[in-house]
């Protein structure tokens, strides 16, 4: 039972309905046993007394642990001292440590220093200036959408909370409840629609056998996708794969896309952090926008500021015209009144500072293609690592996938294995985060993996 | 980088001439969604040129002049932290740190129950993000409940608990022809309830009558729950803020808790530590014991992962910074009692005028209620009046926010109320 409560969503009103069942049965017998011990009986309430009745949530099991964020929790535990966390995807430096990137830090001070700043709520839908900024970074300043005033942007907790919202959103205002989500996709993609109430279906995406993309059944699975249907699509470094489409792939999904009527869902996470350009990481998103249509796109500033536990992020819709932007925009605060009220102010405050200053907008460019730049020069050093020691397998892959992570191709068993010899942690479908590895600890992982596929299979 | 520059140029060219211009919006059929209440009135001030205009709409502390205030200790801690800390995810629990120190104040600085760690606490978005996750946890655990709403209440209350798809009763509260408690209503409805229900309490300084039980009523209440066996869960928005003094303002919460109740609380830093725009509170459920609470912070803590993955640190460090250093928490609690001070002298003040104006009205109420709101017993009719001729910006229900009145207008005020309300 608790096993498929995990489930991708596909399952989830199932499993909801069998567990609400489960949990009505478990209730009603609590309560009855409750009646029968004398309801009429005075009950003396004294200081001292401790109460003798049963928790109301007594009959809860517990949550097995988020498999992304529960990598994290399972490192920290381990004394090793030459553990190393390949987990979640937190950019680290060549040291192996977190970073705050210097242009952050100076937005910071200004903050901090400027006593005339309060920290009153912001509006429902945020700061202006940032969201103003943010629909900028992912459509262009030049974008016709942004030109023509039809985009509803509202800030949101970071990545999760913009898909959140949006998919709320669709769920109340949308005719089509169904979104398709490609296979693989990050582990908390189908929980949030589901929670929001939409169906999810998936599409193919990963070919293991190429360990590359799998176009032609990507196309049959859109292609057969009812009309309407919502289809998220990962901008750019796919994750947990890195697997991305080429740009000529892409228009192809567009045009399919806007031939069956199907709307777009982009949720653009590493913009900049793939390529190490902001411009070419949204051209995919460009696109679809270029062309006159709608589409959805949730902005996060987790990695590509280093912004991970401020939580910043910005829900875009983009409408046919002004005036249905406002009335999306004035449906998206109903959302998010009864959520949280309004989003937090300091995050947001830093990226604003940061994208409305061209000093400081640059700053951050050079500081984004380095990190960038790091991660693909440890992507090269690994694969020619593995190749160098004779490692069974075609590891090409590792320098072909984009962005923060590799899809290893490791089986959970080999994963496994790699965690309790080797003290390395990483998700169980085999990826791993680049930004945990530096040239030092390099050495350490191939040993791993070369112990993991010679002797786990 | 060029070639791909290239392609992409020519892709977008291709893409405007296979557009979709002819398809319509997919949102043509969206209303435009009616404005906020409270929010809406602060709009709507702002958008005033008279320069007489008074904004007692949103519950945002404002100083004698009128202007928002950002603590001290609040400052002090902001530079402790800017250029020292990373700013990596915080567990989906939230800080820890925050999260224990959150807890001392509503249960008691050496509370048992949190050394015997029976209590499931995790950190959450303010106080409407404490709301809902406890919304989502009882409509998840217990999905055939409802919850029980005083009348009035917060208006987002209703809201929450809709979006977590809860039904909603009501039970007695305000008593508008005393402008206070309707205890004997209360105590039926209490009584009536089905056994086992699930109860929404203001701790202290009721939104948005600004009226409280008296402690014997909140025993009384307690003992009833107990005989019901009623869910009590707590939404303390203003300790601190109501009397001055943090550990006053808990004292219901301390009643129910000497009394066994396995309660749940939100907690929230917004208005007792001026950090509204950051967002911090904690959502806290007493369990029977150390395992229990395990499990139910577990579960917790799955409803944050699909709805933020995990609540923002900068507001939280801001707490924890404060709260475990005995100098700026000393600093914290001093200014808390100044914010609170103001506010009771300025119902005092706001009382004694209109009675100086002759109202053959009672206007005791403006000094029985209690903490950043009061109750004016105005109509809508009157409160239009109020906006319409004297640019005086509050919520159609009447509802002042004491925390906008300062000695500069409480004379104006004043006047105007006296004005719409002698000829009712």
């Amino acid at each position: 039972m608790r096993q498929q409560f995990q489930l991708p969503g596909a399952h989830s009103s199932a499993i909801d309905r069998r567990l609400s069942a489960l949990v009505r049965h478990l209730g009603d017998s609590s309560a009855s046993s409750m009646e029968s011990q004398n309801p009429n009986q005075t009950i003396y309430a004294s200081v001292t007394a401790s109460f003798n009745g049963d928790s109301v949530f007594s009959n809860i099991v517990r949550a097995p642990e988020d498999p992304i964020l529960g990598v994290t929790v399972a490192f920290n535990k381990d004394p090793s001292p030459i553990k190393l966390n390949l987990g979640v995807g937190a950019y680290r430096t060549e040291e192996g440590k977190p970073l705050v990137l210097n242009v952050v830090r100076r937005a910071e001070q200004l903050i901090v220093n400027d006593r005339s700043r309060v920290k009153e709520y912001l509006p429902i839908t945020g700061l202006a200036d940032f969201n103003k900024f943010s629909a900028k970074l992912i459509f262009g300043a030049d974008s016709p959408a942004i030109q023509g005033n039809r985009v509803a942007t509202v800030q949101c907790l970071s990545g999760t909370g913009s898909l959140r919202v949006g998919a709320e959103f669709l769920a109340r205002h949308y005719h089509q409840r169904l979104i398709y989500i490609p296979l693989p996709t990050w582990g908390n993609h189908p929980k949030i629609f589901a929670t929001a109430g939409l169906s999810v279906k998936t599409y193919r995406y990963y070919d293991p056998a190429t360990r590359g993309l799998n176009f032609q059944g990507l196309l049959e699975d859109l292609g057969s996708a009812p009309s309407g249907a919502v289809v998220l699509l990962h901008a750019c470094a796919h994750n947990p794969t890195g697997v991305d489409p080429t740009l000529e792939q892409w228009e192809q999904i567009r045009q399919l896309m806007r031939s069956k009527g199907l709307l777009p869902f982009f949720d653009s996470a590493y913009q900049g952090f793939a390529s190490g350009s902001l411009d070419a990481d949204a051209q995919p998103v460009r696109m679809f926008v270029a062309d006159g249509g709608e589409c959805l796109a949730a902005q996060s500033y987790a990695k590509n500021m280093g912004l991970y536990g401020e939580r910043v992020g910005a829900l875009s819709i983009v409408c046919k015209t002004t005036d249905v932007a406002s009335r999306v925009e004035s449906q998206l605060k109903l959302v998010i009144r009864p959520m949280y009220s309004s989003p937090p102010i300091h995050g947001a405050s830093i990226v604003a500072t940061i994208l409305k200053d061209r000093d400081m907008y640059n700053e951050w460019t050079v500081e984004l293609k380095a990190m960038a730049d790091r991660i693909i020069s440890m992507r090269k050093q690994l694969f020619d690592a593995l190749r160098a020691r004779g490692t069974p397998g075609d590891w090409s892959h590792i320098i072909k996938q984009i962005g923060m992570f590799t899809f290893t191709g490791l089986n959970s068993e080999q994963v496994a294995f790699m965690t309790n010899e080797y003290h390395i942690y990483m998700t169980s479908d085999g990826r791993i985060s680049m930004a945990g590895l530096s040239s030092k600890t390099v050495p350490h992982l191939v040993d791993a993996i070369h112990a993991a596929v010679t002797r786990v299979v | 980088m060029a070639s791909r520059t290239a392609i992409s140029r020519g892709i977008l060219r291709r893409s405007s001439t296979f557009g979709v211009r002819s398809v319509a919006s997919w949102w043509k059929n969206v209303d435009p969604a009616p404005k906020d209440p409270i929010l809406g009135v602060t709009e709507a001030f702002l958008a005033d040129p008279s320069p007489d205009k008074v904004n007692v709409g949103v519950g945002a502390y404002r100083d004698d002049n009128g202007k928002p205030v950002v603590l001290e200790c609040v400052r002090e801690a902001e530079s402790k932290i800017a250029g020292n800390l990373n700013m990596e995810y915080l567990p989906m629990g939230g800080s820890m740190k925050m999260v224990e120190e959150t807890l001392k104040l509503a249960y008691g600085e050496n509370s048992d129950l949190i050394k015997e760690k029976r209590i499931a606490a995790v950190q959450a978005l303010s106080g409407t993000g404490a709301c809902r996750l406890f919304a989502d946890f009882q409509k998840r655990f217990h999905p055939d409940s409802q919850i029980y709403i005083p009348v009035p209440t917060w208006a987002n209350h209703h809201n929450i608990w809709r979006d977590a798809q809860v039904p909603q009763r009501t039970f007695h509260y305000y008593h508008p022809e005393s402008k206070g408690l309707d205890f004997a209503s209360l105590m039926d409805d209490v009584k009536n309830a089905p056994s086992g229900s699930f109860f929404l309490l203001h701790a202290c300084a009721h939104n948005p009558t600004g009226v409280d039980p008296s402690e014997e009523q909140w025993r009384e209440i307690s003992y009833q729950f107990k005989v019901n066996g009623h869910f009590a869960f707590f939404d303390m928005a203003y300790q601190g803020f109501a009397s001055g003094d943090p550990e006053r303002d808990a004292k219901s919460i301390r009643i129910f808790l000497e009394d066994g109740h396995l309660i749940g609380c939100a907690q929230s830093y917004a208005k007792n530590m001026g950090l509204y725009g950051q967002r911090v509170g904690c959502l806290s459920v007493l369990c029977e014991d150390e395992t229990q609470a395990v499990v139910v912070k577990s579960q917790l803590q799955q409803i944050a992962r699909p709805m933020y993955s995990n609540p923002p640190v900068h507001g939280a460090l801001i707490v924890s910074t404060i709260l475990s250093d005995p100098d700026l928490k000393n600093l914290w609690l001093k200014e808390v009692k100044v914010m609170a001070d103001r506010i009771i002298g300025m119902r005092t003040a706001l009382r004694e005028n209109i009675e100086k104006l002759g109202s053959s009205l009672s206007w005791e109420h403006i000094t029985n209620q209690i903490g950043m709101f009061c109750y004016s017993g105005l109509t809508p009719e009157q409160v239009d009046r109020l906006t319409n001729e004297f640019h005086i910006y509050l919520t159609r229900n009447g509802r002042i926010s004491m925390a906008g009145v300062t000695t500069g207008n409480v004379g104006y005020l004043a006047n105007a109320i006296h004005e719409v309300s002698q000829s009712a």
